[in-house]
């Protein structure tokens, strides 16, 4: 299922792209097309703080950039800090007469290890502070730029390398990490999970968090053939799964108001979204009846929050 | 020359009085004793319109360092400070502002490192920040505080240095203790510190990207490039002390001398227990001993030939540490010995520790210190912890 | 100059890059092992498999169909597979 303006798909969006081919990502990234995604919207007038990671090794190779707009780098866990530090400078230059208000935004973009794990309090620290900005993060549910370590956003039952299946493990032993609840519990204007498999969701998600004035936070679940051991040709099709089977439902939560973007009243068997990754290929029938339950159980507590009978 | 009024401030007040007067635009800083004092009386001017900057109250020093980072990338003037455990937290950061070129200007109120826990005053943190190649300068009393902070926004900003740069002042002998000072006017401060615009700040209108990875292929030559730009910010340093003296009526030099002319002993110290060491320094005198006092006052880029220079007619080289560097003894000394190396065959260097978790230091101490030194070679130990109870 | 001849000396302050998008100059067409081909009896023109190109190398031409950029293209597949009309198939590249 595609959305429903499928067709003549250039039309709907800009053909310029803000973020230059010749990167470096693997066949197939959903990563970076999502940063392409993200980066049509965001256009020019935005500047980029990222974390350390895949997108940016794969794009800041030096001397070269894959970035047509201002962007930093600088550590693995304080993206959301140099944001509040350039929103800041702006704000007060601005405010001193030394820089004309040019409307210029500010997004930070890192991936669940470092929005998840390590960058998680510079993260709060930024939403509670209530800079004006919007944080991305790209999640590929796991370290997969150091090799695929276990990180606290890998699904239970996922084979990693640091949590490997074997004769007494199923792999990742805990359930995945929930970050919009936490930036939703922050009481920001705007928190949205989206995935490029679903694109124009995922654009228009991008320009209303960007929109919002005060903190908005987008949750990007971002398909990764290498560490999930998928066909670099199914990465569309393994999160539209996540999606159909609620694996990864799309919604968003307006100041605190929940919507559900795609409804599915009968869900897929997670199975279905399961069985194209390899990470999960050791499953028994019962842990995966196990992550069926769950699955239901939070879609169900979802669809409640989003008021839909 | 305009002076000022005479006034009396705490050392962390004089400290903000500077920034005020420098007209700082974004401060971002996480509390911890010692350095408190200043940063309530930067959100209190701000508060009440004496200064206009975005005060950011970030939730761990490590993002107060990543906030300036972002600001300092940003184009803005920024500031902040902090002591001990807090250094150690921001330490990573601390290496991305001198490598990528960004003035950021912070105080560190020196502060013991744990444990057992201490929040008094050593050089503990002071000796983990060697090598993270910013601009480092100490403090004696608060009027230095105040001149050399307001020196450090002057010197970073250059546009021939773009290095971050932080001022040493010792926890609680400086930043709580309310010494006599001269205030500077507000415009003569104003026209000592030009704007200053950062040449790649990050603006949609020119984009640039900074903090691309470096393989191996090009780290080597990027160290080298930061390396040779940092020791060339050397005569831009005393070149600022200068017109800061010309202007201000107070001089500073990257080693700083006392009774130094005919002295064959020298004390060496670092920070606020140089003006203890100068009244040893004159009983010591009284007493018919050739002593003289020599004063680090820029720590890094480190004034070897200042130093060279100041120790040239001394037969006996006294350095106090205020930190010690396990199983290796004090690191003020140790670098001492490495830049007299084969310069000073004739030379004796004797180390010793003491002033820790805030210890004082009386006159006696530096008495013990310099006759214990007088014994050498018979003292075996490397080095020798002093003013501790058996 | 390429990069890897650069001397210390010929270094942005803090290393930084002044000019926007230069990284369109690798050539990540290099890693591919097959390529995409468009039967353009069977193209419908929609634009898919331009928006899910990981690579953003596939482009409208004069004629409305979509050509994907064989300098940048890393013969996922994403384009074959998600293609509603079947029109785009992936054949084995071969060594000139």
């Amino acid at each position: 299922m595609m959305e429903k303006y499928s067709l003549f798909v250039p039309r709907l969006v800009t053909t310029e792209e803000n973020f230059a081919p010749g990167h470096r990502a693997c066949i197939g990234c959903g990563e970076a097309l999502a940063v392409r995604h993200v980066c049509k919207v965001l256009g020019k007038n935005v500047i980029i703080v990222n974390a350390t990671g895949c997108i940016e090794i794969f794009s800041s190779l030096f001397p070269q950039t894959s970035w047509q707009v201002p962007w930093i780098h600088t550590l693995f866990e304080n993206v959301s800090a140099v944001v509040s530090g350039v929103e800041s400078a702006y704000k007060a230059r601005i405010r001193k007469g030394k820089i004309k208000d040019r409307g210029v935004k500010f997004v930070g973009f890192g991936g669940d290890g470092a929005t998840a794990d390590i960058g998680l309090q510079p993260l709060s620290g930024a939403m509670e502070r209530g800079h004006d900005f919007l944080y991305c993060c790209f999640d590929n549910e796991a370290y997969m730029n150091t090799g695929i370590q276990r990180s606290s956003s890998t699904p239970y039952g996922a084979w990693t390398t640091t949590a490997p299946a074997g004769k007494q493990s199923i792999g990742q032993i805990t359930w995945k990490k929930n970050l919009p609840e936490i930036a939703v519990a922050h009481k920001i204007p705007y928190v949205a999970t989206a995935c490029p498999s679903y694109p124009f969701d995922l654009m228009d998600k991008v320009k209303r968090g960007m929109e919002m004035e005060g903190p908005a936070y987008i949750h990007i679940l971002s398909v990764c053939p290498t560490g999930w051991r998928s066909s670099p040709n199914q990465t569309i099709e393994i999160g539209r799964l996540a999606v159909e089977t609620g694996v990864f439902p799309l919604y968003e939560v307006i100041n605190g108001e929940y919507r559900l973007s795609f409804d599915f009243p009968k869900l897929k068997p997670v199975k279905e979204y399961m069985k194209y990754q390899r990470r999960f290929g050791h499953l028994t029938d019962d842990v995966i009846g196990r992550i069926q339950a769950r699955v239901e159980e939070e879609y169900l507590k979802l669809r409640e929050k989003a008021g839909v009978k | 020359m305009k002076k000022g009024k005479i006034v009396g401030l705490e050392g962390s007040f004089a400290i903000a009085e500077a920034v005020r007067m420098v007209n700082a635009d974004v401060i971002s800083a996480y509390p911890i004793t010692p350095q408190t004092h200043i940063v309530e009386r930067l959100a209190e001017m701000i508060a009440d319109g004496e200064l206009d900057a975005e005060f950011i109250c970030v939730e761990s020093e490590h993002s107060a360092m990543s906030a300036c980072v972002g600001a300092s990338a940003a184009g803005a003037r920024v500031f902040t400070c902090s002591a001990g455990q807090g250094l150690e937290l921001m330490h990573e950061v601390l290496y991305i502002p001198s490598s990528m070129r960004l003035p950021v200007v912070a105080v560190a109120a020196n502060r013991a490192l744990s444990g057992p826990l201490s929040v008094w005053c050593d050089h503990s943190d002071v000796m983990a920040l060697r090598d993270i190649g910013w601009i480092q300068m100490f403090a004696e009393n608060n009027q230095q505080a105040f001149d050399l902070t307001i020196c450090a926004f002057r010197i970073a900003e250059d546009k021939e240095v773009l290095f971050p740069a932080m001022v040493h002042i010792d926890g609680f002998y400086l930043s709580h203790v309310i010494e006599d000072m001269v205030l500077p006017d507000d415009e003569v401060v104003a026209d000592f510190i030009p704007e200053y615009e950062y040449p790649f700040a990050l603006d949609p209108e020119r984009p640039v990207s900074m903090g691309c990875y470096g393989p191996p292929f090009i780290y080597s030559e990027a160290k080298k490039a930061q390396e040779v730009a940092f020791e060339s910010t050397k005569p831009k340093i005393l070149e600022t002390w200068e017109e800061f003296g010309d202007t201000f009526g107070r001089y500073y030099a990257p080693v700083e001398s006392y009774k130094m002319e005919d002295a064959s002993i020298a004390l060496l110290t670092m920070g606020s227990i140089g003006e203890t060491a100068m009244l040893a320094v004159d009983e010591m005198r009284e007493e018919g001993k050739g002593v003289g006092l020599i004063r680090l006052r820029l720590w890094r880029p480190f004034p070897f030939t200042e130093l060279r220079e100041a120790v040239k007619d001394v037969e006996l080289l006294v350095v106090l540490d205020r930190a010690l560097s396990s199983g290796m003894g004090g690191p003020v000394c140790s670098e001492v010995k490495s830049a007299l190396y084969d310069k000073r065959e004739d030379m004796r260097i004797v180390g010793f520790i003491g002033g820790l978790g805030g210890r004082d230091i009386t006159i006696e101490g530096f008495k013990y210190m310099v006759n214990r030194a007088l014994e050498y070679p018979e003292i075996e130990e490397e080095f020798e912890i002093i003013g501790v109870r058996e | 100059m390429s990069a890897k001849q650069k001397g210390w000396k010929d270094l942005e302050l803090g290393c930084v890059v002044t000019e926007p998008g230069s990284a369109s100059s690798t050539k990540t067409g290099e890693w591919r092992s097959e390529r995409p081909v468009r039967d353009n009896t069977k193209c419908i023109k929609c634009g898919i498999c331009y928006i899910y190109c990981p690579e953003a190398c596939i482009n409208e031409d004069e004629e409305g169909y979509f050509e994907a950029d064989l300098y940048y293209c890393k013969g996922c597949g994403i384009c074959a597979h998600e293609c509603p009309s079947s029109a785009i198939t992936m054949i084995e590249e071969e060594e000139e």
